[in-house]
């Protein structure tokens, strides 16, 4: 029997692997897709666009300039010499920030009140917009505290921020690459396998062969499982000797959790294969799941930002429970204990698909 | 002239085609109000409602007052705990995505005007969140000093005044909800076509094709026609849910949206179609359409992550990726107006992307068996 699941798995394994260019689209893109998105995937900002309309042109309002000018975070683009040239530059997109000093910031300071300093931000993209908005308080918190050194600002709040001192978004985001990329090159793999026998005619063959169903799942599920395993840990190595994102956790830990993970995937992938006739509708049905579970799981936007109904919709969604895993192994070195309840709905997900799938290879359904 | 008949024909052939597979209609009409719905209700930046761990050591009218605002604040849900202990737990559970301590010596610092912070204490393992926390934290005690501050008849030394421009309500849905426009319409171009001609190949009626007197000319716009008036029919959903369901706003015109959105299209198909003629084989053209046009358009066309912030090298990729030209197109119509400086270079560069795509799929679609 054994050896029956065994000459499954390796037709299968042909299947994907003897045509280079099928090979090429399994093996390559994953690893190119690592490294670029791990370079774009990120909120953090640097050099930002900004301009600067000083009208007041005096001492002080350009020591704030230049407080700007020092920052890392901005990237002096240029001087807006009129006021009416401020819309225009915040609609074309040249600053994504225009500082504004109107006449009378100096003397204000001087005369001991408080002078206005107007900042117009690009909202176009309202996150982005924030991060500006929090980068030129802070800046301009700065030349407060310089203008009065003999005062501070009362309790003005200390932040230390626990695991990622730095809050660096990159070790947020990377590690949930792998999680995407694991779940959309193990669902190609599954997704296709049953349809792609349907279409040709094959399917029929393999069920009068004397494989059972249990044979066939498990021949199936093998190829998906072992490119997982593969591509998994070339991206793991990617993500910790190439971006430097610290693996805190213990490696086994992430290999019980992909586990869990690959089995949902797998099982999911091939309860839409032997749902569909044909290839075509395979690949779609695939996407139509992969899109929104990408989308939904908490990879860029929080689950937590979601309505509540939507919240409890993602529950059945296995790559979510997978980001909090590789977040929690990678970034806080969480342990199995503390993870378990992220690995138990993934398995539960898995048994549930493989069992319907097993019973779905049987059945054609037009 | 027997030319038209005969692309009248092919697009008929083809319009039955996704008449009686029903799978085209759905990636055309149900995907994008299955997906807009899902993801305009999804996807959101903006967090409210913070859980945050509040730790008094000593309460007094100063505290109070500053948690009073805490308490106001719509972006943060605070729960008193007893000791710093409790609360580094609850942050430690994810119980709290935040702590905000304040020392028993707090009122006194205050009045002695010691430097006397609040500390406060986020995981950072969201490094957004915990960023967004931090700003709205500081927006907090910006108010809560302004107020002290008047109350002693003392001015701060800047008072900043900031003006969110075409998002002034600061709600990521304005923006994401266009982009996802975009996002989704890549993926309905390239999947439209990417397995249309590599359908033809497989089932081998592209050889009974290539037998008739149809060009291969013909053969294009027939594939070309039909899928471009679903996506186009898909855009129109779209844009339509975008107004009425989530009421992002539309500042600059129609007609430039959908002008610009069926240029976009055609890159799209372009694309799907060059993929196709490529693969001849619906596993890898169906993968390759998924690698090349969905994660591209989520990640590196400034829909979520900001562009300009990449290294140059990353920079330069994503000027491969069609969305990005759309976004910025399809942002700055809803949120801006016509702004004709950001339209029209983005324009051309969709143009340009659609000439060389069909281009390809023309040079690569010669009438011959390999």
């Amino acid at each position: 029997m054994l050896r029956r699941i065994l000459a499954l798995a390796t037709k299968e394994f042909l299947a994907i692997l003897k045509d280079p260019r099928s090979r090429a689209v399994v093996i390559v893109p994953p690893i190119i897709q690592t490294l670029v998105f791990g370079y774009a995937a990120t909120f953090d900002l640097n050099h930002v666009a900004y301009a600067v309309y000083d009208a007041d042109r005096s001492a002080i309002s350009r020591e704030l300039v230049e407080r700007f000018r020092g920052s890392p975070v901005f990237l002096e683009n240029k001087m807006i010499a009129a006021a009416g040239d401020i819309a225009p530059t915040v609609d074309r997109r040249e600053a994504l920030l225009v500082v504004r000093l109107d006449p009378g910031f100096e003397r204000n300071i001087l005369a001991g009140r408080s002078g206005q300093v107007q900042l117009i931000i690009d909202g176009r993209n309202s996150n982005t917009a924030l991060i500006v908005l929090n980068y030129a308080r802070e800046v301009i918190n700065g030349f407060a505290m310089s203008r009065q050194p003999d005062q501070t600002l009362p309790g003005q709040p200390v932040v230390r921020a626990w695991f990622n001192p730095n809050l660096e978004s990159r070790w947020f985001i990377v590690p949930g690459i792998i999680g995407i990329l694991t779940l959309l090159v193990t669902m190609m793999v599954t997704a296709l396998s049953v349809a792609r026998e349907r279409e040709q005619g094959t399917f029929d063959q393999l069920l009068v062969t004397p494989l059972r169903p249990l044979d066939i799942l498990l021949g199936k599920s093998l190829p998906g499982l072992a490119i997982g395993f593969v591509e998994a840990t070339v991206m793991v190595l990617i993500v910790t000797l190439w971006f430097g994102v610290p693996l805190r956790g213990s490696p086994w830990t992430l290999y019980i959790g992909l586990a869990a993970f690959l089995s949902s995937a797998i099982g999911i992938g091939l309860m839409i294969s032997s749902l569909s006739v044909t290839m075509q509708q395979g690949l779609l049905g695939a996407f139509l799941f992969m899109v929104p579970a990408i989308l939904l799981s908490g990879f860029a936007t929080p689950v937590a930002n979601m309505p509540e109904w939507m919240q409890t919709l993602t529950l059945t969604n296995p790559l979510r429970y997978f980001m909090v895993i590789l977040r929690g192994v990678f970034v806080e070195g969480a342990s199995l204990r503390v993870l378990w309840p992220q690995i138990w709905p993934m398995l539960l997900i898995g048994s549930l698909t493989l069992v319907a799938a097993g019973r779905l290879f049987r059945r054609r359904l037009y | 002239m027997s030319d038209n008949r005969r692309v009248r024909g092919l697009v008929r052939k083809e319009f039955l085609q996704i008449l009686r597979d029903p799978s085209s209609i759905a990636i055309a009409f149900l995907m994008p109000v299955f997906l807009l719905l899902l993801f305009g209700y999804g996807l959101s930046l903006d967090a409210e409602h913070v859980p945050l761990a509040v730790v008094v050591e000593k309460p007094s009218a100063e505290t109070a007052r500053f948690t009073g605002m805490l308490q106001q604040s719509r972006y943060f849900s605070p729960k008193d705990f007893a000791s710093m202990r409790d609360a580094e737990l609850a942050l430690r559970t994810h119980e709290v995505d935040g702590i905000v301590h304040l020392r028993a010596s707090f009122a006194a610092d205050l009045k002695a005007q010691r430097e006397s912070g609040i500390q406060v204490i986020v995981n950072g393992v969201d490094a957004n969140t915990a960023r967004m926390v931090q700003g709205y934290l500081g927006s907090v005690w910006a108010l809560w000093l302004e107020q002290r501050l008047q109350a002693t008849g003392q001015a701060p030394v800047v008072s900043i005044d900031h003006r969110i421009w075409y998002n002034t309500a600061v709600s990521s849905r304005n923006y994401l909800v266009p982009g996802l426009i975009a996002v989704i319409m890549t993926l309905i171009g390239a999947l439209l076509t990417a397995l249309v001609m590599a359908r033809e190949w497989e089932r081998g009626t592209m050889e009974a094709l290539m037998v008739t007197p149809v060009s291969m000319r013909e053969v294009l716009l027939g594939k070309l026609i039909p899928y471009f008036v679903l996506g186009m029919g898909g855009m129109v959903l779209s844009v339509a849910m975008a107004l009425w369901l989530f009421h992002v706003p539309l500042r600059g015109s129609a007609v430039v949206l959908f002008a610009s959105a069926a240029i976009f299209l055609l890159a799209a198909l372009g694309m799907g179609l060059a993929i196709s003629i490529t693969a001849r084989n619906q596993f890898v053209a169906g993968l390759a359409a998924i690698i090349t046009t969905f994660l591209p358009a989520f990640m590196l066309s400034g829909f979520i992550f900001d562009i300009a912030s990449a290294p140059v090298a990353v920079q330069a990729v994503t000027y491969l990726v069609a969305a990005r030209y759309f976004i910025a197109i399809i942002q700055t119509i809803f949120l801006a107006g016509n702004i004709w400086p950001v339209i029209l270079p983005n324009a051309a560069a969709l143009l340009a992307m659609a000439g060389v795509f069909l281009g390809i799929v023309v040079a690569r679609s010669r009438k011959r068996l390999d």
